[in-house]
């Protein structure tokens, strides 16, 4: 019994199997389903979660395209086909929250090389134990919440009570400009922030791939002659290589969602022209105003939704054809 | 492998190059943390002077006093710790479970369930659809609200599944159903005892993300007396001060106009304490799992 479904398991499996062997496979299929049956239970579970809680509020973009109705329901509201996509289209601040989006994240993006640098330099320095202790270091600050955090650098960068505020006091022998109150900064202490939190901890995927170079690469190299820099840019650096594609692609993947849960945290009237993206602008017109317009917000929403997606599919798509590797 | 007294010159300065940049960098993530620690051991009054700049100035634990004199803190705590552990239970076993099915090369129709998963990591029906849903379920408002969303992280399922796949051989499998072992057995009798790596690393990644969160709380949650920790931190870190009323004790309610800085930083200190503490002992699973995860499986 067990020896018959091994060899189904390889039959089923092999996907090069030949033709001929195609009719009995698929008997051996639906008999192997049959056996399996116990897996299919135990995955029933995740299978009807993520029905309910994934794919049901998927369906439920149609309110999208209705003028949804609370009273009404989904069932009941008018379709008013592609009225709250022409609204947000036209609302006067599009363009500005569509540049604050667009802004924000490609000056996220801009900083994907910081811990690829860093993971580099600190595969490169002789100490491991100074390494180390960097490492342990530098992880800390991911750890810290994103209300936490968000708290800390508005205590920070106080211009009078915080560390940058002291600092300028002392230096500069005068009061530090309140670099809070102005909405062009915005951009600036978001990013910065982020890659003081996060380098440390984004950086350990590129130092796990680093320490699976051979050595005997370096040594062959250092014997003939080779520098140390140019052993990063010949050795190290296309070792790590399909690991920086990949995280490239999920990076690109997830351009249009700025990290909405601490720009939302960072809002205030003083910025609000240079901090309003698309998903605290839903969130906004959704959840926290009064007014509730269930369908307009989840039109913006959608229209993120697909427009990230589409850059998923076309970095994926550029990624396999340059360099061959991918994540589907 | 690389040793600085046997490099040229040219790599000798390049090391010291090194060593100068990643110290800088080591420093500037450093020196916040430590600021923070200082000025909340600080007297209210130097740091609105700004004096404190490296060390504490004017020592005294008044923040301290006042954080813990304020009930919404420890309800706060109460709750996060009630949230966290159950929404990491509920995590934990889904992302096994489904982990495990997902692991069986020999499941028909694996790769169909496994695109079914993989889809909801790229797509998704946003914010507002999913508050109609919870809305529609009854769930608002309760605590069910934080500990059911959110309950399979697909990314964590990936990172399980690959470590299931690669560090039990296919022979266990079939040794265990010669001896009779049904499917559901298997997981539960080989599976789950030899998976307790990455089930550690998956109860961090999961408890970091429940302790740290505060959206859903935000979006689910009406009544004060089920906010978890961050909801209560947000409204003092970042809308107001605590309110003098409060607290019970009136000698703390005049000083805490006087300490509103001292009050926020002592706070930041407090709720990074519980995950400083347990760092040291959980690093290094937290850099087996982003390394498995690295795996393609």
């Amino acid at each position: 019994m067990s020896e018959n479904a091994s060899t189904a398991v390889k039959q089923a499996s092999d996907q090069d199997a030949a033709r001929e062997f195609k009719q009995k496979q698929r008997k051996s299929t639906r008999k192997l389903a049959k056996m399996r049956w116990q897996i299919y239970l135990l995955l029933a579970i995740p299978v009807i979660y993520v029905f309910i809680f994934n794919y049901l509020p998927m369906a439920g973009l149609v309110i999208a395209f209705q003028d949804f109705d609370y009273s009404k329901g989904i069932f009941g509201s008018p379709f008013v086909g592609l009225e709250n996509f022409e609204k947000f289209f036209g609302a006067y601040n599009f363009k500005q929250i569509l540049t604050n989006t667009l802004t924000i994240s490609f000056y996220s993006l801009m900083t994907f090389p910081i811990p690829i640098v860093f993971a580099l330099l600190l595969n490169s320095i002789p100490s491991k134990r100074y390494g180390k202790l960097i490492q342990t270091v530098t992880y800390i600050p991911h750890f810290i919440s994103t209300v936490v955090m968000v708290g800390l650098i508005f205590q920070i960068l106080n211009f009078r009570t915080g560390l940058y505020g002291s600092l300028y006091q002392m230096i500069m022998k005068s009061t530090a400009p309140d670099l809070l109150a102005k909405g062009v900064n915005f951009k600036h202490i978001y990013v910065w922030s982020g890659v003081w939190q996060s380098t440390g901890y984004n950086a350990i995927i590129y130092i796990a791939a680093l320490s699976g170079v051979d050595p005997s690469l370096h040594e062959v190299a250092t014997i003939d002659g080779a520098s140390r820099l140019q052993r990063i840019r010949y050795i190290d650096l296309p070792a790590i290589l399909p690991t920086v594609s990949i995280m490239l692609i999920l990076a690109v993947g997830n351009i249009m969602n700025v990290g909405f849960e601490k720009v939302l945290l960072m809002q205030n009237d003083l910025n609000s022209t240079y901090s309003e993206i698309i998903s605290t602008y839903v969130y906004r017109v959704g959840l926290a105003s009064g007014v509730n317009d269930f369908s307009f917000s989840t039109a913006i929403s959608m229209f993120n939704s697909v427009i990230n997606f589409v850059l998923l599919v076309t970095a994926n798509f550029i990624s396999r054809r340059t360099s061959g590797s991918g994540i589907f | 492998m690389d040793s600085f007294k046997q490099a040229d010159r040219g790599d000798k300065i390049f090391y010291i190059f090194v060593f100068l940049l990643l110290t800088v960098f080591f420093l500037l993530v450093l020196y916040p943390v430590i600021f923070v620690l200082s000025a909340s051991f600080s007297s209210g009054a130097a740091v609105q002077s700004g004096k404190v700049l490296l060390l504490p100035v004017e020592p005294n634990i008044q923040g301290y006093k006042i954080v813990f004199n304020t009930p919404s803190i420890w309800r706060g705590f109460a709750n996060s710790l009630f949230y966290t552990v159950s929404a990491t239970l509920a995590g934990v076993s889904m992302t096994m479970i489904t982990a495990y099915g997902m692991s069986r090369r020999d499941l028909p129709g694996r790769n169909a369930i496994m695109m079914y998963f993989v889809f909801t990591m790229f797509f998704s029906g946003g914010m507002i659809t999913s508050f109609l849903l919870i809305q529609s379920l009854g769930l608002i408002n309760t605590r069910l609200a934080m500990i059911i969303p959110g309950m399979l992280s697909v990314y964590n399922m990936i990172i399980a599944r690959t470590f299931i796949q690669n560090s039990i051989p296919e022979d266990v499998l079939e040794a265990s159903k010669i001896d009779g072992c049904s499917d559901i057995g298997y997981f539960f009798r080989i599976v789950l005892p030899l998976s307790k790596a990455i089930m550690a690393v998956l109860v961090l990644f999961i408890g970091v993300y429940h302790w740290n969160a505060y959206f859903n709380a935000m979006l689910y949650l009406h009544e004060k007396k089920l906010y978890p920790i961050t909801l209560a931190l947000k409204e003092i870190l970042l809308s107001s001060q605590i309110d003098p009323a409060t607290v019970q004790d009136p000698e703390l309610q005049a000083q805490i106009a006087k300490s509103a800085d001292i009050i926020k930083y002592a706070l930041i200190v407090v709720s990074m304490v519980p995950i400083l503490i347990i760092y040291p002992s959980i690093q290094k699973y937290f850099v087996k799992g982003v390394m498995i995860g690295s795996v393609k499986g």
